[in-house]
């Protein structure tokens, strides 16, 4: 076999808009509902960067068990459970402010830690098809979560104050206020450039963050869960604990979420105790694959971009649908529908994708046989 | 070499267990623990076993048609809401034609075929080319058409003053009601009432008819290389078989089947819910079918019965007897943790994940 | 430094059996500091199991060890992992790539031994947070690179890299580690072009004048001859030949590998049957992309009534040629049967023309393991041809005719003497030999005119073999059926086949009776080997 054999990627504008369909397709979306929305710049500007603020945290932690090879984590769900768990129990030990956000986070973790292990214990047993397996488990621990918090909290772990107890006497209040913390994070550092509050603290945060994923990339465990996410069978014979390392990925990224979910419980102000969790694994796996993401690859890059266009469109689509067929509704739906449209995408790309090459193998074979007749 | 050559466990009850599985052991001896505390408590019997008998009436068919796909070695059809939309096309249409009474469920059943049949093929061609990666591409295929649908649902031009709201005039309703169109139809027919006890024998036939039509067609030709698809596709494919086909042929058998589901769910529950209420009823189904003993490529029409009995039982007895024991109301909370978790048990299992 | 007179490797009366099935037989091999030996044999010589007994893998453990021992340098050792193996000095590139796809060249050759700078983070929370040293890691590979010396570019995707390059990151992996004593080379040279494979020729030389010992397998004799010090045969287990490189020549070693000497076999029985019969199947142009069992250009006739043997070593694409006309893999080419064309690519299509195959891979295509006897029996014929099919409701709906189906598969069960409790016994719970021959049952069910059978011995006891191979000739005898046997043991052929393709290279080298000699048949099977 000659070195030519190799077929190379030609063509490497197409690819590019192949790649970026996604992105291309919001940026469309976009400009056409801006102006129909009718919403100023200035406010459009404003929320966007209110809400990178609130939610790039939370989707960072979906990078690592990508790079693990382990998909799209819909098990944050349960680091976003251990954290509002930190946040319920620090409202009711009533520490207030930005002492009381770093206490939650700290009693997040071993939550994280226990949760993050059973689920990629699970993961492990549920090879290929983990994202599925994650998704039941999200709904599984919810479930789980429901048992503490309804029924356990209150009646055997000891919840003092009434006002973010239910009346029965058990069990948490449908909605916990975070009056004491509220945006104490954004404001922390207060900043106001032509209009737009800017919430310097919490990008500050974020940016440790960034640089946090940028260093661990570089570290041997980086390097090892990149080796492990291409291909298990060769990490394996290489001495690499492949087993481990998925569970550790898995366990960082829910530790993460669980931190997330605490600067984006600050910025909102409040928890709403039973669903505040349950949509934001699909919120936020949409905002990273409109960003550019794949299944198998993401940067942080992804991240940014996927937050101003994904909720660019989650802010104009209910005024733009309105302003379409008088009833806002649809835009309400609309983008709902979109958010499950691009996960649905992003999945059928990823598995048509693992079955291209094969086909190219045999075209292969025949050109080289009729090249040789040709001689 | 390696061949192993596995030794029957027979008789042994730690052989029984395996073959059964732990969980579903659990959740049986649950269930009979409810069935004995009851009259104890105070619940009354004969209107729990009614009450059971009436949600598998309305529930046994949407459980029933997770068995093709899972024949074909599609996996656990969490794309059943798109059987669930045809259906839902199907009702609000007959109602918005102007049928009423029993004709209404008859003509709903009829409209909804085709969209079963359109979304049943789209859907199991999006199937077959993503081979492997079903069930969490399925899920997402639900969820993007239920919300779909919603818009849809506020856009089309509906008319029939029963089903739109009425201060706009456009737009349909959330839940609609059945009365004066097919409410309880099937289960009126021989309807046998005991005492407290009630049978609704109409709806109990209807559903022995589809699975006994499911059963017939699994012992045909097509349903034995639909059997052998799902059991080795590699095989299948040596013996001349087209894979593609069989496979979507078991995808448009379950829409349909999930259509026909949700019209007899309706009848039973006297409502049609619109908008986003199809959006998590694949996952009671699948658990109710892995509770039965199915796994993720093996189904029975036992694993059916068993399965809806079980998990309805747990979904109605619970409320009352835990309320009454300890005064407190877990059932949600113990449905979510049983159904899910049987769900992820299943898709633990080692199995031969076909390539 | 070792003694001089002490061996840096020697392997003594070593012996290896699987479940009774004994493939090594008291080997003794032995190997100074920087002896460059070549080890050929056919495939089933038993090579690679000395090999993976000698790297310590886990298979061997797993099936209950081996016998003998093992001393480097003098000390006996006894290896629990591979990894104890690479940590003793002994390097090995196997025949499969194992390579990180993404990863540049120099991230494999150091997979999992990256050189590391620590940190705070290291310290507390273990080294597993080291930071990569990426100048450093440069450096090593550009060294280890230098030492094979040839020239790989370092930056380089490995999914961008031709095949050959891959082969050349796996060695310089293996030179990257310090202690590198014995390197071991599993057929290095089949996926180089010429100039490569002379390259890689070149470097063996260079690790052997650095001290490095290196055990060299490979089928293309003439490279033994040019690099090795020593050449070692082996056959069915035992070591049968072993001399100094210079004092032997190609024909020789041929001669070792294939030949059992003076044993004559009387060929298919002794009965010559007519062999001027009409052309049955013709195949002409074929190609079939079936990985590892690649076809090119295959051209064959087979006559009417015979059996006609494929012979060829593992790899050079034989298996690809029943596995390519059945559909079972992509193909190319014209393929006729009785004077019409067979549309390539569909299994159905040959089935309806009475074809049937039985897969070498019995557990993941041959069988729905799953199901019952009566189900592997009677699928293909249910379907292809309407049998075991009653009607009801008047023809509308046609069921499975279970009695049918039970009294076939109890035919088969009697005749081919099937050991299972019942014919509804799950094909999984069946050995090896008795799963074999639900697959034959399966093909005659069909009642075929043309039988291809891949492998039909594969990893089935002795007495199961016989049987196998006397029911095929039976059934080619009694129903007239013409077979086609595909096998990688050249014996096997010779005592059931009239006509015997040797296929090399994926083309057919020759085509020889049966009654030829092994050494013209040993002389095909090397002659094109890529």
């Amino acid at each position: 076999m000659s070195k030519n054999s190799t077929v190379r990627k030609r063509g490497s504008l197409a690819a590019f808009l192949r790649h970026s369909s996604v992105p291309i397709m919001f940026i469309i979306i976009c400009a056409i509902c801006i102006p129909l929305s009718g919403l100023s710049p200035s406010y459009l500007v404003n929320e966007i960067v209110t809400r990178m603020g609130r939610n790039s945290f939370l989707i960072i932690s979906l990078l690592i068990p990508i790079m693990a090879g382990m998909g799209l984590n819909f098990g944050m769900t349960l680091g976003a459970m251990a954290g509002e768990i930190g946040l319920i129990l620090v409202s009711d030990w009533q520490i207030i402010g930005i002492p009381g956000m770093v206490l939650a986070m700290i009693l997040s973790i071993p939550f994280s830690i226990l949760l993050g292990l059973f689920c990629g214990k699970m993961l492990n047993k549920a090879r290929g098809r983990e994202m599925i397996a994650s998704y039941i488990m999200s709904f599984f621990i919810n479930g789980v979560y429901q048992l503490v918090v309804l029924y356990l909290m209150g009646s055997v772990i000891p919840i003092k104050h009434s006002s973010i107890k239910l009346p029965r006497g058990y069990g948490i209040r449908n909605t916990v206020s975070l009056l004491s913390m509220r945006q104490k994070l954004d404001n922390l550092i207060p900043l106001t450039i032509k209009g737009v509050k800017i919430p310097v603290a919490t990008f500050l945060v974020v940016l440790v963050l960034c640089l946090f994923i940028v260093w661990f990339r570089r570290t041997k465990l980086g390097q090892d869960m990149r080796a492990v996410g291409q291909d298990m069978e060769v990490a394996r014979d290489s001495g690499i604990n492949v087993d481990r390392t998925r569970i550790i990925s898995i366990v960082i990224s829910t530790i993460l979420a669980g931190f997330g979910m605490v600067i984006y419980l600050q910025n909102m102000g409040n928890i709403a105790t039973y669903s505040s969790h349950s949509q934001i694994g699909m919120f936020c796996i949409a905002t990273l694959l409109v960003g550019g993401a794949s299944v198998d690859k993401a940067s942080i890059g992804n991240v940014f971009l996927g937050v101003i266009l994904f909720h660019l469109m989650f802010i104009v689509a209910p005024r733009a649908g309105a302003a379409i067929t008088g009833d806002s509704m649809i835009g309400e739906y609309f983008r709902v529908f979109v958010s499950y449209a691009v996960i649905t995408l992003a999945l059928i790309m990823y598995e048509t994708n693992k079955r291209k090459t094969k086909i190219l193998e045999g075209e292969r074979l025949k050109l080289e046989q009729m090249e040789e007749e040709a001689k | 070499m390696n061949e192993t050559v596995t030794v029957k466990e027979k008789g042994s009850i730690s052989g029984f267990v395996k073959s059964f599985g732990l969980p579903r052991l659990i959740i049986a001896a649950f269930l009979i623990v409810l069935l004995i505390l009851s009259p104890f408590v105070g619940a009354d019997l004969p209107s729990q076993i009614t009450n059971i008998i009436a949600r598998f009436s309305w529930n046994g068919i949407l459980v029933l048609s997770m068995v093709p796909m899972v024949h074909s070695g599609c996996g656990l059809n969490f794309g059943l809401p798109l059987g669930i939309i045809s259906g839902l096309l199907g009702a609000t249409l007959s109602i918005e034609f102007g049928f009423t009474g029993g004709l209404s469920f008859v003509v709903a059943i009829l409209i909804a075929t085709p969209f079963a049949l359109l979304l049943g093929s789209i859907y199991g061609w999006l199937l077959n080319r993503i081979k492997g990666g079903e069930m969490m591409i399925a899920t997402y295929v639900g969820f993007s058409s239920v919300s779909f649908m919603c818009m849809m649902w506020l856009i089309l031009p509906y008319k029939s003053p029963t089903m739109v709201w009425g201060l706009s005039g456009k737009g349909l309703r959330t839940t609609i009601s059945l009365e004066g169109y097919y409410n309880q139809v099937l289960a009126d027919f021989l309807r046998i009432s005991i005492g407290k006890l009630t049978i609704p024998v109409g709806t109990l036939l209807f559903f022995a008819i589809l699975a006994l039509a499911i059963w017939a067609f699994l012992r045909t030709k097509t349903g034995t290389a639909m059997t052998a698809v799902g059991s080795n596709p590699s095989f299948a494919r040596a013996a001349g078989i087209n894979v593609d086909k069989i496979r979507l042929l078991s995808v448009i058998m379950s829409t349909w089947l999930g259509a026909v589901g949700i019209l007899v769910y309706e009848q039973g529950f006297g409502f049609i819910q619109l908008y986003m209420a199809p959006f998590y009823m694949a996952l009671p189904a699948v658990s109710a079918i892995l509770i039965g003993g199915a796994s993720v490529n093996k189904a029975s029409i036992t694993n059916v019965i068993i399965g809806t009995i079980l998990f309805q039982g747990i979904v109605t007895m619970t409320p009352t007897v835990m309320n009454n024991l300890i005064k407190m109301d877990m059932s949600e909370v113990i449905r979510i943790i049983v159904s899910q978790g049987m769900i992820l048990y299943a898709l633990t299992r080692k199995t031969e994940v076909s390539k | 430094m070792s003694n001089e007179n002490t061996p840096l490797l020697e392997m003594k009366n070593i012996s290896k059996d699987f479940f009774g099935n004994q493939v090594l037989t008291d080997i003794n091999l032995s190997l100074q500091e920087g002896e460059v030996i070549g080890l050929v044999g056919e495939n089933g010589a038993g090579k690679s199991t000395l090999m993976r007994i000698l790297f310590g893998a886990d298979m061997i453990r797993e099936t209950g060890g081996y016998g003998g021992e093992i001393r480097l340098n003098g000390e006996p050792v006894n290896f629990s992992s591979p990894f104890d193996a690479i940590a003793a000095g002994i390097g090995m590139v196997h025949q499969e790539f194992s390579l990180i796809p993404g990863f540049t060249t120099k991230e494999n050759i150091l997979l999992n031994r990256e050189p590391k700078k620590g940190n705070i983070a290291s310290v507390l929370f273990g080294d597993r947070l080291d930071i990569v040293n990426r100048p450093a890691m440069d450096d090593q590979a550009k060294k280890a690179i230098e030492m094979m010396g040839v020239e790989i570019d370092r930056n380089m995707i490995i999914s961008d890299m031709p095949v050959g390059h891959k082969q050349f990151t796996e060695i310089a992996r293996e030179l990257s580690k310090e202690n590198l004593k014995l390197l071991i080379l599993d057929e290095p040279t089949a996926v180089l072009t010429e100039r490569e494979a002379e390259a890689l020729l070149e470097s063996i030389r260079g690790m052997s004048r650095r001290g490095i010992a290196v055990i060299f397998i490979t089928h293309r004799l003439q490279e033994i001859l040019a690099v090795c010090n020593r050449v070692v045969v082996m056959r069915d287990g035992f070591v049968v030949h072993e001399s100094p490189a210079q004092d032997t020549n190609v024909p020789e070693i041929t001669r070792w590998m294939v030949g059992r000497e003076v044993k004559t076999v009387a060929a298919s029985d002794g009965q010559t049957k007519d062999k001027e019969g009409e052309t049955i199947l013709k195949v002409e142009k074929l190609w079939v992309d079936m990985p590892g069992e690649i076809v090119r250009n295959v051209n064959l006739e087979v006559k009417e009534g015979e059996i006609f043997g494929i012979g060829g070593l593992a790899g050079q694409g034989k298996l690809g040629i029943p596995n390519g006309i059945m559909g079972l893999y992509q193909a190319g080419g014209r393929v006729t049967f009785e004077g019409k064309e067979i549309p390539l690519n569909s299994p159905r299509k040959c089935l309806d023309a009475s074809f049937a195959f039985v897969s070498e891979d019995r557990r993941g295509v041959g069988l729905l393991l799953d199901e019952s006897l009566e189900w592997n029996v009677a699928f293909p014929a249910m379907q292809i041809q309407n049998r075991f099919l009653k009607p009801a409701l008047g023809g509308l709906i046609r069921f499975r005719d279970e009695k049918a189906i039970q009294e076939i598969t109890q035919k088969y069960i009697d005749e081919l003497a099937i050991k299972c409790t019942s014919s509804r016994q799950k094909a999984r719970e069946l050995s090896g030999g008795n799963q074999q021959k639900v697959c034959l049952a399966k093909a005659f069910a069909l009642s075929p005119r043309l039988l291809f059978v891949s492998e039909p011995t594969r990893g089935i006891d002795v007495g199961a073999k016989a049987l196998v191979l006397e029911a095929l000739k039976q059934f080619n005898r009694e129903n007239h059926v013409t077979i086609v046997i595909v096998s990688s043991e050249l014996e096997e052929l010779r005592t059931s086949c009239d006509r015997i393709a040797i296929v090399s290279g994926g083309k057919v080298a020759g085509i020889l009776p049966a009654s030829s000699s092994v050494e013209e048949f040993g002389t095909l099977m090397l002659s094109q080997v890529r």
